[in-house]
């Protein structure tokens, strides 16, 4: 099995491919509207500003193909950005519309805490998550973000706090996401996509 | 749960090799990067930098093929800069494989250096470096290596800094960097609390206790150092362990 890394520019797409590299997954990069149709697995990273993941997609005319996948049952990883996109919209750009396949919206983390949220957390999973099968509850993760999804009508996989819960894990049939970076997670991180791949086999 | 104090790594390079100042001057070697970064990111560090201190525009592509074999080694995030002069300069070191960019003189120079790296990579991925030297009742931003005044308030130009897109505070006190005599707590306080993003110490570290300090007393959210952990005074394991003995949130390596 291939993992199609949608290549919208996002500067951690490196990071992912050797993060899969390690793992022994064969990967490739793309933002061929034509190869994200055809992918066995889809993997979104995400970095920096809404609105450039966004239009990024509307201009090279991913939206309909990534939409069409996930619909089909393929399985998906968001990381980051790749998991806000998922939702309708988000106030970072609230122009903007999000690929709309789960039901919620993004929102600005509250200002009481230091943002961005950047660094180490550990996530509370709510019920029992594919994506941190064997991964000690203790674990942390890397986070670098200031929006989140706080007010998630399906139930997240698992949850993390900074000055207000919100979604860490995601799980709903063939979609996965992560607010976290698993590329940049140590072992845990690499013990979360291992677990992907299992799924996606 | 809550966020975890970061330690921090620092690589101090001529472009090619690592190397630290003592006060800025008198650098000598301390190895090889590639190997150093694999050392830390096995030890448990939370993340790593990698500085250009020589900064030499002629030396810049052997900067950004260090950056590349360095982030290679990493399943941590890694921050780059030195010498980051424009959004061109930001992004090749992106593209070679970091994460973040810090920005130091130039930003002094042209504050909108952080607004155009912010607006392009985002908040999170764009690190004001303020080397501060007390100077009366205040702090002065210092700049090329720490050798010059700005004539600029440190805590002001923290302000201004992440007012125009900076995500994160490097903060390195001049009169403590290569002492060992600790960090610059009463700074590093004072930032932290003027501004609503992570600060990071740096400069003057040398034991356990100094990171305890400046993280209860401090209230930074990570702390950097280089030569305690490039010469094997202190292991980033065995830091956790006692910052974790003594109540300070902390990632344990398993």
């Amino acid at each position: 099995m291939k993992v199609t890394i949608v290549d919208y520019g996002a500067g951690n797409v490196p990071s992912v491919e050797r993060a899969l590299e390690r793992l022994g997954a064969e990967s490739e990069r793309t933002s061929s509207p034509e190869r994200i149709s055809k992918a066995q697995a889809l993997l979104l990273p995400g970095v920096g500003h809404y609105a450039a993941l966004v239009r990024a997609l509307d201009e090279q005319n991913m939206r309909a193909p990534l939409i069409g996948a996930i619909q089909q049952g393929v399985p998906f990883l968001g990381i980051c950005l790749g998991l806000q996109v998922l939702y309708e919209s988000s106030e970072e750009a609230p122009q903007l519309r999000g690929l709309q396949v789960l039901s919620g919206t993004v929102c600005g983390l509250p200002s009481n805490v230091k943002l961005p949220h950047m660094g180490w957390n550990q996530v509370a999973a709510t019920r029992h998550s594919c994506l941190l099968e064997g991964i000690e509850s203790s674990a942390y993760f890397y986070f670098a973000h200031s929006y989140a999804v706080l007010d998630s009508n399906g139930v997240p996989a698992a949850t993390c706090s900074h000055g207000a819960p919100f979604a860490a894990v995601v799980e709903k049939q063939n979609i996965f996401a992560v607010q976290f970076h698993p590329e940049k997670s140590g072992d845990a991180g690499a013990h979360l996509l291992r677990n992907f791949l299992r799924i996606a086999a | 749960m809550s966020l975890a104090h970061r330690i921090i790594p620092c690589l101090d390079t001529d472009g090619e090799r690592v190397v630290k100042g003592i006060n800025f001057v008198g650098l000598r070697d301390a190895g090889d990067p590639v190997a150093l970064a694999a050392r830390y990111n096995a030890e448990g560090a939370d993340e790593l930098v990698v500085l250009d201190i020589a900064a030499s525009r002629d030396r810049r592509p052997t900067f950004l093929e260090t950056i590349r074999r360095v982030a290679a080694e990493l399943a941590i995030p890694l921050t780059a800069g030195g010498g980051i002069r424009t959004l061109e300069d930001g992004r090749a070191v992106v593209r070679a494989g970091a994460d973040k960019i810090t920005v130091n003189t130039a930003a002094v120079k042209r504050p909108e250096l952080i607004f155009e790296l912010s607006r392009e990579f985002g908040a999170q991925a764009v690190v004001l470096a303020i080397d501060a030297k007390r100077g009366g009742n205040h702090w002065d931003v210092m700049v090329r290596g720490g050798r010059e005044s700005a004539s600029l308030d440190a805590i002001e130009w923290a302000r201004t800094g992440v007012a125009a897109g900076a995500g994160e505070i490097l903060l390195t006190s001049v009169d403590r960097d290569g002492t060992q005599s600790g960090f610059d707590v009463m700074l590093t306080a004072a930032i932290s609390k003027a501004v609503n993003v992570p600060v990071i110490a740096s400069g003057g570290a040398k034991s356990p206790g100094h990171f305890v300090e400046i993280f209860q007393e401090g209230a930074a959210d990570a702390a950097l150092a280089a030569s305690i952990f490039h010469d094997g005074v202190q292991s980033i394991r065995t830091l956790k362990e006692f910052l974790a003995a003594r109540g300070v949130e902390v990632r344990l390596p398993c």
